[in-house]
């Protein structure tokens, strides 16, 4: 993961090569989605760390992502998912968005909220169709989901724009908080 | 760009230990990432977690697992720490990340990667049902038995803007 080959750097005393571009956290209102927009080609890489639930009326849903807000059908994406009783794989192709790992929704047990570490990789590479790939999920003392996803956007264009929204209906609850990071070459 | 990404403690086992504790963690940051490359001393066993010295039944997981033959998943319900990864003879590593660990809003969910070679590879989210901000990080092994000497446990801290 990134996040070893990070600690290794900063183990040797580098500590400005991660750094911190925006952060959002949702407010009282909710809010449909979370839009990072203008992003910069400064960096090599960018992670989104994510603290998320929906008001979804069920019990979970999934985190979607969009690039560019192509709503095209541009998008495909493979998972590994574990739901606590089996494990399983699945995939979608021509799809209109990426669709990463589980958030809890409105009757998931309360102040819970699921966990993602979403790492575009190469973002601003004209060279090559964009690869993400997420690693998620929520646990509520006897339900939950952990999954690993990999995501392709077919297209070349650098990653200027990246919407993370609930897959399937509703908004992002309160307290929902998205960080978008900037990781150098 | 404000840069993060800062180690905030590291221990690197001069002698072998049971347990591993880092105390009094600022809430300085927005995430804690905890790397651990860890042999135990005999035996295997699970790594495992206790935020806050809570002892009591306040944790759960959900796991997936690879063992070289097949992807299963499991889950530990009202459990008494959480469950990080395996451990062995062998040197393993296990990424942690405590994500928003010093809110007093929400549950703390953390997620864990574990890579040991001799036996299969994990990711586990764990829940501490609990909104309080978590200070303190102890870490152990269900086999109670030593971490081995070299074995070591870095905290990182991440810093939104």
């Amino acid at each position: 993961m990134i996040g070893n080959v990070i600690a290794g750097m900063f183990a040797g005393g580098v500590t400005s090569d991660f750094e911190s571009i925006a952060t959002v956290t949702v407010g009282a209102g909710g809010a449909t989605d979370v839009t990072f927009s203008s992003i910069a080609t400064t960096w090599q890489h960018l992670q989104i760390r994510v603290l998320a639930r929906s008001n979804r009326a069920a019990a979970d849903d999934n985190i979607a992502i969009q690039l560019n807000s192509d709503t095209g059908a541009n998008y495909s994406h493979h998972n590994l998912r574990g739901s606590g009783t089996s494990a399983s794989s699945g995939a979608t192709a021509s799809a209109s968005l990426i669709s990463g790992a589980d958030i809890t929704a409105s009757t998931a047990l309360s102040n819970t909220f699921s966990v993602h570490i979403i790492d575009i990789l190469d973002y601003k590479d004209t060279n090559k169709y964009t690869t993400i790939r997420t690693l998620g999920g929520y646990d509520v003392n006897g339900d939950g989901n952990i999954r690993l996803t990999s995501g392709s956007w077919r297209n070349t264009a650098a990653v200027s724009t990246i919407k993370l929204y609930p897959a399937t209906t509703g908004s992002w609850v309160q307290y929902t908080s998205i960080a978008l990071y900037g990781i150098k070459g | 760009m404000p840069a993060t990404y800062e180690p905030i403690a590291t221990n690197t086992l001069a002698s072998a230990v049971a347990t591993v504790e880092f105390t009094s963690i600022s809430g300085t940051y927005t995430d804690i990432i905890a790397v651990i490359n860890s042999t135990l001393a005999s035996s295997s066993g699970a790594v495992q977690a206790i935020v806050n010295s809570d002892t009591a039944s306040n944790y759960s997981y959900t796991r997936l697992i690879g063992n070289g033959t097949a992807a299963s998943s499991d889950r530990g319900t009202s459990t008494t720490t959480m469950f990080l990864g395996d451990s062995s003879t062998t040197p393993t590593t296990i990424l942690v990340h405590f994500q928003n660990y010093s809110n007093t809003t929400t549950n703390k969910t953390v997620i864990a990667r574990n890579n040991d070679s001799t036996s299969r590879v994990t990711a586990t989210v764990n829940l501490w049902r609990s909104t309080s901000a978590i200070t303190t990080i102890k870490f152990q092994n269900n086999a109670a038995v030593n971490f081995a000497i070299g074995s070591q446990f870095t905290l990182y801290g991440i810093k939104a803007a």
